[in-house]
C-alpha cells in the first residue's frame, strides 16, 4: 500500500493528483493501529517559531550556565550538542549557540494543544511526556473513512498547520515498536515497522534500543557477550532468566519483538519531583537545605495539583564529578506536606552532605501514590501533622487566589532572594 | 587453645550467640564468633557492635586460649553432628585455623585473630536488680507486637522499660508505634525504683525473647543510662540503649470512656480473622457495629466482597460504630489471656482501651480506622 505524505490518498503512481511528492509504502500500511507520536525538538522548536531571528542559529533551551540542555534544534545536534548534556559541554562543542532558559508555561500549553488534536482522533492516547504520546487508533477506520496510517498522516499536516511544529511518527503493532519506529526518521518523520520485517530490524539493532537498557545495563549486558538484541533471541529465554532475571525474560521478549503493554490513556503518574543544579557547586548542609526547601514546597504543590499524596521519599544527589547518589525513605504515612517532604529529605540528606563533597544537584520527589484524602492524619502521638495539613491547605488556597508570592515562607525568601 | 566439649551443649550456646551475627558484614570479623578456653569452660561470644551475647558451656579444656571463627560455618557444621557426639577443637600455635573433629568429621576453619574481636565495655552499671524470667517473658510479650518499625520516629523502635508508682512501685513496659499501644506492668523487683527509663531496641528485645525460652533462673538485669544487660545462667546479654526520649505516652491511654464492651475473647478474635479474609491489603479495615447486646463485624471491600459476622455482647451504651484494623485487633486479643475482653470506648474517632478480664496489670490502646 502506497500513501501520499501531504494528502493521505492511497495512490497507485509516484506522484499524487495534489501535487504531492512524498510517499508512505509498506506492505502492512493496513494493518498497524499502534503509533508513538514525538514532537520534533519540541522546546527549541517552538522559541524558533516564535523568534524568526533565531532560524539561522543553533539554538539550546535550557537552564543558565550550570544547567543542563533540555532540547536543542537539529542545527545544534550537528555539532553534537545533545539534550541532558552539561551547558559548558554543550557550548564547548557550539559556542555560538543561542541559549534560551525556556518558559515552561508555553511548552504545557502547546504540549496539550498537540494533545487535544490527538485525542481528536482517538481517546486511547497515553501520554508519556509533555511532547511524546502513544496512541491506538485500533478500531477508527470506520468513524474516520480512514486507516490508521490515513488519520496519522491526516494528524501530522495539521499539527503542522495549525501550530507550525513538526512531529515524527512511528507506526507499528506494538508500543516498544512504535516507539523505536519514531526515532528512525527525524524531523517530520513517518517510519513503519511490520510483523514481517520485526525480526530482522532488531536482529542488529544495540541492545540500548530496548526500553529499560540504559547505559549500566548495556555494560551489564555486554558482560556476557550480549551486545546486539540478536545476541539476546541467540542466548534464549531460559539462558536470559538466569543470568538477569525477570528483567532477562523481559529482555528477551521484546528481542522477539513480543511487548504485550497496551496503550493505556490513565498510564499513573509513577512519581512527582522537582531538582535544580546549581550555579556553583555546593557542599554545606545547611546550603543544600535551603535549595532543598522550595523544591519541597514544588513537589507539594504538584502533588496538591493532582490530589495525590506519596508514601516514598527520594532524595536525589549529583556531585562534581557527575555521580549521582539517590536515597529512598518509605514514609510512617502518605504524605503530600512540604514541610514533612522537607523533614525526610533533610535527614537523608544530613546522612550524605558531611561538608566534604561538593554537590551540582539535588532533586527530592514522592511515589507510591494514593488519595490525597487518607494522608497526613497524623496519629496518637502526632498531633502536629494534621495541623500543619491545614496550614498548608490555607497556604495553597491564599497562592491559587493571590498567586505564589501571597504566602512565603523565611526559608523560601531566603533562596529567592539569591536567585 | 585445644579442648573437648559435649555437641548439646556447645550447640545451645552457639544457638543462642550467633543469631546476633548479621548476614552481611562490612567488618569480617563481626561474622566470628570468639570462643575463650579457659579453666572448664568454652566462652562463646558474638556481636553486632551494639548487641553482645556472650555464654559459657562446660569443656573439658586441654590448653587455654582464645580465637575467632565464622559463626555461621561453625554452627550450622555442629548442627549437623551426630547428637551426643564429642567435639573437639584444636588451634595449634604455628597454624592460622581452627581444626572441629568429631568421630571422622573434620572441618578446618581460617580464623582472625582474638585480640582485633570487638568487646563491649560493660561499665557503669547502677541499677541492678533481679526478676523471674516468666514475669520478664510476659512484659515483653504482651508489648513487642506494638513496637515501631518506622525509622524516623527511631525512638519508638523499642520497648520502653521503667518504674512508676501505681498502687505501690511497678516496672513497666511500653510499645507504640502511634497508632496502638501496649502497657503491661509488674510489681517492681527490689532494687529496680529509681532506674533510668531505657529504649530496648527491638533486635535485643527478641534476643532476649530468645535467652529467655530456656531460661530457668532468676534473670540479673542492670542497667546504665547507655545499656542495658540481661544475665540469664550462662549467658550474658548486653546492649546499647536506644538514644532518645519515649514520648509522653499517658497522654494518649483514655480515661473517660464511658462506652463499655464486653466479649467472649476467643470467639470475638476468630470472628475478626473470619471477616479479615476479605479485607483491602493496606488499611485491613474492620468495622464494628455495636447496639443491644450484639457486635456486627463488617469487612466491605469493593474489589473482594463483604464478609460479615454478629456476636454475642455485652454492651448497654448508645449504639454506635467503629473501625479497626484487623491485625491490630488481632494482635492485642492473642495477648489477652483471659475469657473476656473489655474494651472502653469514646465515639467513632477517638482511641478505644481494651482491658484483659485476667490481668490487670496490662492494657492495650487502639486508634480506630475511618470507615
Amino acid at each position: 500500500m502506497k500513501l501520499c505524505r501531504a494528502c493521505a490518498r492511497e495512490l497507485a503512481g509516484v506522484r499524487c493528483v495534489c501535487g504531492g511528492e512524498q510517499m508512505l509504502a509498506h506492505a502492512e500500511l493496513a494493518a498497524l493501529a499502534i503509533a508513538h507520536l514525538d514532537c520534533d525538538a519540541f522546546y527549541a522548536s517552538i522559541e524558533k517559531r516564535d523568534d524568526p531571528s533565531l532560524e539561522p542559529y543553533p539554538v539550546i533551551v535550557g537552564g543558565g550556565r550550570r544547567g543542563v540542555v533540555s532540547t536543542c534544534c537539529y542545527l545544534a545536534r550537528t555539532y553534537g550538542v545533545r539534550s541532558a548534556m552539561p551547558m559548558f559541554k554543550a557550548l564547548k562543542l557550539c559556542p555560538h549557540a543561542k541559549v534560551i532558559r525556556g518558559d515552561m508555561r508555553k511548552y504545557v500549553e502547546e504540549g496539550r494543544l498537540i494533545r487535544a488534536m490527538m485525542e481528536a482522533l482517538t481517546p486511547q492516547v497515553e501520554p508519556l511526556s509533555i511532547d511524546e504520546a502513544f496512541m491506538d487508533l485500533s478500531g477508527t477506520e470506520a468513524l474516520h473513512g480512514a486507516s490508521p496510517a490515513q488519520s496519522l498522516i491526516k494528524l501530522q499536516n495539521a499539527i503542522w498547520e495549525a501550530r507550525r511544529l513538526t512531529v515524527s511518527i512511528g507506526l507499528s503493532f506494538n508500543k516498544f515498536l512504535a516507539k523505536t519506529a519514531s526515532d528512525l526518521d527525524k524531523p517530520r518523520g513517518f517510519s513503519v515497522i511490520g510483523r514481517g520485517e520485526a525480526l530482522a530490524f532488531l536482529e542488529t539493532r544495540p541492545v540500548a534500543t530496548l526500553p529499560g537498557v540504559g547505559p549500566a545495563g548495556a555494560t551489564a549486558l555486554e558482560r556476557n557477550g550480549l551486545r546486539r538484541i540478536g545476541d539476546i533471541r541467540a542466548a534464549g529465554p531460559q539462558r536470559m532468566r538466569a543470568l538477569y532475571g525477570d528483567w532477562g525474560a523481559h529482555l528477551f521478549a521484546l528481542s522477539m519483538a513480543d511487548d504485550p503493554r497496551r496503550v493505556d490513556p490513565h498510564g499513573e503518574r509513577k512519581s512527582i519531583s522537582a531538582e535544580t543544579t546549581f550555579f556553583e557547586d555546593v557542599r554545606e548542609l545547611e546550603a543544600l537545605e535551603d535549595i532543598l526547601w522550595p523544591l519541597c514546597e514544588k513537589v507539594a504543590a504538584r502533588c496538591r495539583a493532582s490530589d495525590t499524596a506519596g508514601l516514598t521519599l527520594t532524595l536525589k544527589l549529583k556531585d562534581a564529578r557527575f555521580k549521582t547518589v539517590t536515597r529512598r525513605r518509605q514514609l510512617p504515612e502518605p504524605t503530600l506536606l512540604a514541610a514533612r517532604i522537607f523533614a525526610h529529605a533533610r535527614e537523608l540528606l544530613a546522612a550524605e552532605a558531611d561538608g566534604r563533597v561538593k554537590y551540582r544537584l539535588i532533586g527530592v520527589g514522592l511515589s507510591d501514590f494514593s488519595d490525597a484524602a487518607g494522608a497526613d492524619k497524623g496519629d496518637m502521638l502526632d498531633a502536629e501533622t494534621p495541623k500543619r495539613a491545614a496550614a498548608e491547605a490555607a497556604i495553597a488556597k491564599a497562592r491559587s487566589k493571590f498567586g505564589r508570592g501571597a504566602v512565603q515562607t523565611g526559608r523560601a525568601l531566603k533562596t529567592e532572594r539569591e536567585e | 587453645m585445644r579442648l573437648t566439649i559435649e555437641r548439646s551443649a556447645l550447640l545451645k550456646a552457639l544457638n543462642h550467640v550467633q543469631s546476633v551475627v548479621e548476614r552481611r558484614n562490612t567488618i569480617p570479623i563481626l561474622s566470628n564468633v570468639l570462643m575463650s578456653a579457659q579453666g572448664d569452660t568454652l566462652r562463646l561470644t558474638a556481636t553486632d557492635l551494639d548487641i553482645e551475647i556472650s555464654e559459657g558451656a562446660p569443656a573439658d579444656v586441654a590448653r587455654a586460649g582464645q580465637t575467632t571463627a565464622p559463626a555461621n560455618y561453625l554452627y550450622d557444621f555442629v548442627r549437623k553432628l551426630p547428637d551426643g557426639a564429642s567435639v573437639k577443637f584444636d588451634v595449634a600455635p604455628d597454624d592460622p585455623r581452627l581444626l572441629i573433629s568429631a568421630g571422622k568429621s573434620r572441618l578446618h576453619l581460617p580464623v582472625l585473630p582474638a585480640g582485633d574481636f570487638p568487646s563491649m565495655p560493660s561499665d557503669g552499671f547502677e541499677t541492678k536488680f533481679e526478676i523471674e524470667p516468666t514475669a520478664l517473658a510476659r512484659l515483653v510479650d504482651k508489648t513487642r507486637f506494638a513496637i515501631s518499625t518506622e525509622e524516623t520516629r527511631y525512638y519508638l523502635n523499642g520497648i520502653f522499660f521503667h518504674t512508676v508508682d501505681n498502687n505501690g512501685a511497678k516496672l513497666r513496659a511500653v510499645a507504640t508505634d502511634g497508632h496502638r499501644l501496649a502497657l503491661a506492668e509488674h510489681d517492681a523487683p527490689k532494687g529496680a525504683q529509681g532506674m533510668p527509663g531505657v529504649i530496648v531496641p527491638r533486635k535485643t528485645i527478641n534476643e532476649l525473647k530468645r535467652l529467655l525460652d530456656d531460661a530457668a533462673d532468676m534473670v540479673e538485669i542492670a542497667v546504665s543510662p547507655q545499656k542495658i544487660r540481661f544475665a540469664l545462667g550462662d549467658a550474658v546479654l548486653t546492649s546499647k540503649l536506644i538514644d532518645g526520649s519515649f514520648p509522653e505516652y499517658a497522654r494518649v491511654i483514655p480515661k473517660n470512656n464511658t462506652k463499655r464492651l464486653k466479649v467472649d475473647n476467643k470467639a470475638f478474635s476468630e470472628a475478626v480473622d473470619r471477616v479479615a479474609t476479605v479485607s483491602a491489603e493496606r488499611s485491613r479495615s474492620v468495622r464494628l457495629a455495636l447496639e443491644g447486646d450484639k457486635v456486627t463485624l463488617t469487612v466491605n471491600n469493593p474489589d473482594a466482597g463483604v464478609a460479615t459476622e454478629d456476636l454475642p455482647a455485652d454492651y448497654s451504651a448508645d449504639a454506635m460504630e467503629i473501625g479497626f484494623n484487623a491485625r491490630y485487633l488481632l494482635d492485642v486479643a492473642g495477648q489477652i489471656e483471659g475469657e473476656e475482653a473489655l474494651f472502653e470506648l469514646a465515639d467513632s474517632g477517638s482511641p478505644t482501651l481494651v482491658r484483659d478480664e485476667a490481668d490487670e496489670q496490662a492494657l492495650y490502646v487502639l486508634m480506630p480506622l475511618r470507615v
